[in-house]
């Protein structure tokens, strides 16, 4: 429904999606190249930046809510799918940016955009602090320390009760603008075009940075990290600066939601959104930063749209999805458009492209 | 010293209560990740698994024959567990590490939501069995009963897994292929099988502490998160595949989190953390690992 | 100081009992083509990674430039100006064979500081594209490199160690599975390349190196035989019986099957893995 991208956008951005293995093709400047793909991006912005028009407060609510986790989804895949790091606890960045938020806009002011760009900076201070161990290491050690570091967050959210409300959570004032809160009418299309305005820029600067040289030293860590070393790399700066830039963004997703969400409680930086956003990359495809919105999209449909109806069990049915996925769609809904386009490679796949090397 | 001491004495012992369930728990993940690569994320929730089992069998009374029928089940239960396990991972075994711990992630998903609608989101205590829910007076201090039996069988189980680990052919197998992956299929040992003992050993290991757990600690949603993250920071501190590692590491982390939750309630997620930091800054592969894992 | 680029002294590397490179001395004047050649297990390979730095010596002493660096990390030397290809491919099999050289070339010029300007990207495309058209891969440069023929990713492998704009460059069998045309055009390619640049081959294709050095090393279970100049090598008699008197296979003739050889291709097996 959202769908925010076109698989052609994005075709130069899917390195391993299978479908550009033959033509010798003249090399097409990619200024153009880049100009091309510009054309369905700004379509699908504009058209998004239609729906309240046409659509219900319930769906626009929702869409909302899917752009709030989308930026987070692609801020988790320039980790996971750019650079080859798997973290499980990316939540943490997320929740520091929205209890940041949260208290900058209880005690200080809730005007736009303050809160979030100060979310955005406590999430990359967060990672700063962090990352500089859990980057260290390798394989399934990052995988743990990162659990542990999402784990410890919420923990402390829920201990550190004097100031984040614990348990009950931290109530946060509506948004405004200047001093204004939004016109009660209009306030749901207000914040979504508020939300919408702060994705286009956070996706817009992730999506330069992973095309960026920056971006392409990333993906050669990802596929092969001795060889970067022997080219004069050294991977672990180009990890840790990318590790703090993705805690940004996943601050900045933070923030918006708990300017929209207006609670913020420990399970936002818990474990399970950490879960439920790698099954949104799995989905959608990780590596191709669009994907893992659409895989986002899905996710947050069943749970938050349809989970009323599922009678609250909308983790079983993602739980079961994620299973499935793991086996059927090695490179998400992305992978699926590279299928149509190109022959279906025999090769080992698997959820991060470029892994399959490994042999 | 002397006083301190006595003035935390509940504390030290609860610390070695937790210990001893930790160990039980991270034996099986360390030994499951060290041997097959596999990260079981799931493990928390067969923990959680046998402590709803328990919970279920002592509700209506606590004897023994329910208690002993609540272990037999959970183990019969944490051996179809690896089974399945196995052969769920089986198909990704050639895929980067990050697509298995994300099938058992979803397979943790499932599990715990399956629970949570069979037994809703209620916190439920579950009674010892008789003559072991009293308590004991150690040290002028009373101190319940079950779980210094708990500490006890934790120890027993330490010593029977070291005796396994040193004194046996499986010991020496399961070393070795810890030391040396490819060990296993170039001693001509069919390494799909190797791969369901494992996973079950460490699935029983899982369910049954979780009924052991369950009259110390009750049962609730989310405890299968809380217990995972506290079996991994020992296994991370431990060293993977070490037993010797999973044994100091679970010790070390019972102290820590019991202590600090009592001594500085407010930054017991700190102190934690700050352990496992501090372990991996000086020994990046953890304090008994195989150095070739950090590389 | 000297005007010797690169210098061994003693350099040696064991793997538990068996000892890969034994002692070498060498010497490489700057812009001389040096072919290093000996059966395989003479311990070719493992010196490379030793002078790159990817694999650390169990004793002895490299010196880059007149810099020691014995101690220094891989990338640390890679940024000096040492660069090479490996005798198994190591390309980024999921990228296009333009970012394939883009990742080397984009590091380029001062040896850290890359820029995010356009300019100094567009610099960057622009020399990968040169080097494409050098080693003939210019029309495929959109192609992923998992698509490639052996003889093309060989060619690839060159021209990605090119964009790092060696001062060292070290070459492990690049003529290895390549055409006649494909290897005469590598041959071509190599000796175009200006004084600045050092060479250091390893190869078993001698037409390639006879073409190709200025000086040869034969090296023999891991220990140094023999330096020379091309003409000298030939005519040593020890030299000629052993490798060209067998039709160009890599053998010395005086253990063909003796247990010593036998230990000396495990070395190898271990020095690649």
């Amino acid at each position: 429904m959202s769908a925010p991208a076109h698989p052609s956008t994005d075709a130069d951005a899917t390195p391993g999606a299978g479908s550009t293995a033959a033509a010798p093709a003249p090399p097409v400047s990619p200024t153009r190249r880049g100009l091309l793909g510009a054309v369905p991006a700004t379509v699908v912005v504009l058209v998004l930046a239609f729906v309240p028009f046409f659509l219900a407060e319930d769906p626009v609510t929702i869409l909302t809510r899917i752009l709030v986790f989308g930026m987070f989804a692609v801020s988790l895949d320039l980790l996971v799918g750019i650079t080859g790091l798997p973290s499980l606890g990316h939540a943490a960045y997320f929740g520091v940016g929205a209890y940041t938020a949260g208290l900058v806009a209880v005690h200080w002011t809730p005007s736009a955009p303050v809160p979030v760009l100060l979310a955005a900076g406590a999430g990359a201070v967060a990672a700063l602090l962090t990352g500089w161990l859990a980057v260290r290491s390798h394989g399934v050690f990052f995988l743990m320390l990162t659990l542990a570091i999402g784990e410890i967050a919420s923990q402390l959210a829920l201990q550190l009760d004097d100031i984040t409300g614990g348990s009950n959570g931290l109530p946060v004032p509506s948004i405004r603008f200047g001093s204004e809160p939004f016109d009660a009418d209009f306030r749901i299309a207000y914040t979504y075009w508020y939300v919408l305005a702060i994705f286009v820029v956070g996706f817009a600067a992730m999506w330069l940075i992973s095309r960026s040289p920056f971006g392409l030293a990333l993906r050669g860590i990802r596929d092969n990290e001795d060889r970067m070393r022997s080219l004069g790399y050294t991977p672990f700066r180009y990890k840790y600066v990318v590790y703090i830039l993705a805690g940004g963004f996943a601050g900045l997703a933070g923030g918006l939601f708990a300017q929209v969400n207006r609670l913020v409680s420990p399970v936002d930086a818990g474990f399970a959104l950490s879960a439920i956003t790698l099954l949104a990359l799995v989905l959608g495809g990780a590596g191709t930063l669009w994907g893992p919105v659409l895989g986002m999209a899905v996710v947050v449909i069943v749970r938050d749209y349809y989970g009323p109806d599922l009678g609250g069990h909308g983790p079983l049915v993602l739980g079961i999805v994620f299973v499935v996925a793991v086996y059927v769609l090695p490179r998400g809904m992305a992978g699926l458009a590279g299928l149509l386009t190109g022959p279906r490679r025999r090769t080992r796949r698997s959820i991060v492209p470029g892994e399959e090397r490994t042999s | 010293m002397v006083d301190w001491f006595d003035a935390n004495l509940v504390s030290i012992l609860n610390g070695f209560a937790i210990g001893s369930l930790l160990f039980i728990l991270a034996v099986g993940l360390s030994i499951v990740f060290g041997m097959m690569d596999v990260l079981n994320l799931a493990h928390g929730a067969l923990y959680l698994v046998g402590a709803y089992l328990a919970y279920s069998l002592l509700d209506g009374g606590a004897t023994w024959g329910a208690f002993l029928g609540a272990l037999g089940l959970a183990a019969v239960f944490g051996l179809v567990a690896g089974g399945v396990l196995s052969g769920m991972t089986e198909p990704l075994a050639k895929r980067p590490i990050l697509d298995q711990a994300l099938l058992t992630l979803g397979i943790a998903l499932i599990v715990a939501e399956i629970l949570a609608i069979i037994y809703g989101n209620d916190v439920y205590r579950i009674g010892a069995p008789p003559g072991l829910d009293g308590s004991v007076s150690v040290a002028g201090n009373t101190y319940p009963l079950y779980r210094l039996v708990l500490i006890g069988i934790g120890l027993f189980l330490a010593v029977v897994v070291w005796l396994v680990m040193e004194k046996t052919s499986i010991g020496a197998l399961v070393r070795a292929a810890v030391a040396d992956r490819e060990m296993v299929s170039a001693m001509g040992i069919d390494n799909r099988k190797v791969k369901v003992g494992v996973l079950a050993f460490g699935s029983v290991l899982a369910t049954v502490a979780g009924v052991l757990g369950g009259p110390v600690y009750g049962v609730r949603p989310g405890l299968d998160e809380t217990v995972l993250l506290l079996a991994l920071i020992v296994v991370v501190i431990g060293g993977l595949g070490s037993v010797k590692g999973a044994l100091i590491g679970a010790l070390v982390i019972g102290q820590v989190d019991s202590l600090g939750r009592a001594l500085l309630p407010e930054l017991a997620s700190f102190v934690l953390f700050g352990a496992l930091a501090l372990v991996l800054i000086l020994r990046p592969q953890g304090l008994f690992g195989p150095k070739k894992v950090a590389s | 100081m000297s005007d010797h680029l690169l210098e061994l002294s003693g350099v040696t590397r064991t793997f538990g009992a068996l000892t890969a490179v034994d002692g070498v001395d060498l010497a490489v004047p700057v812009g001389s083509r040096h072919a290093l050649i000996g059966p395989n297990g003479a311990g070719k390979s493992t010196l490379f990674k030793l002078v790159t730095g990817s694999m650390p010596v169990s004793s002895g002493r490299v010196v880059f430039d007149g810099t020691d660096v014995t101690r220094m990390s891989e990338s640390h030397r890679a940024r000096r100006g040492i660069s090479q290809t490996l005798q198994h491919s190591s390309l980024f099999l999921s990228q296009t064979v333009e970012r394939n050289v883009l990742m080397a070339a984009q590091r380029q010029p001062g040896g850290g500081r890359r820029s995010l300007l356009p300019r100094r990207q567009r610099a960057a495309r622009d020399r990968a594209h040169e080097l494409l058209t050098d080693v003939g891969l210019a029309n495929r440069s959109a192609a992923l490199v998992s698509a490639l023929s052996h003889g093309e990713r060989r060619q690839l492998e060159v021209a990605v160690a090119l964009a790092c704009e060696p001062r060292l460059l070290l070459l492990d069998e690049p003529a290895a599975g390549m055409s006649p045309a494909e290897s005469s055009r590598l041959v071509g390619l190599l000796k175009a390349l200006p004084d600045t640049v050092t060479l250091v081959i390893v190869e078993h294709d001698l037409d390639v190196v006879f073409a190709l050095a200025t000086s040869v090393t034969v090296l023999h279970l891991g220990k140094l035989l023999l330096t020379g100049p091309p003409d000298e090598v030939r005519a040593s008699t020890a030299v000629q019986e052993a490798y060209l008197g067998t039709g160009r296979e890599a053998l010395f003739l005086d253990t063909p099957a003796s247990p010593s050889l036998a230990k000396g291709d495990r070395t190898t097996e271990l020095g690649v893995g």
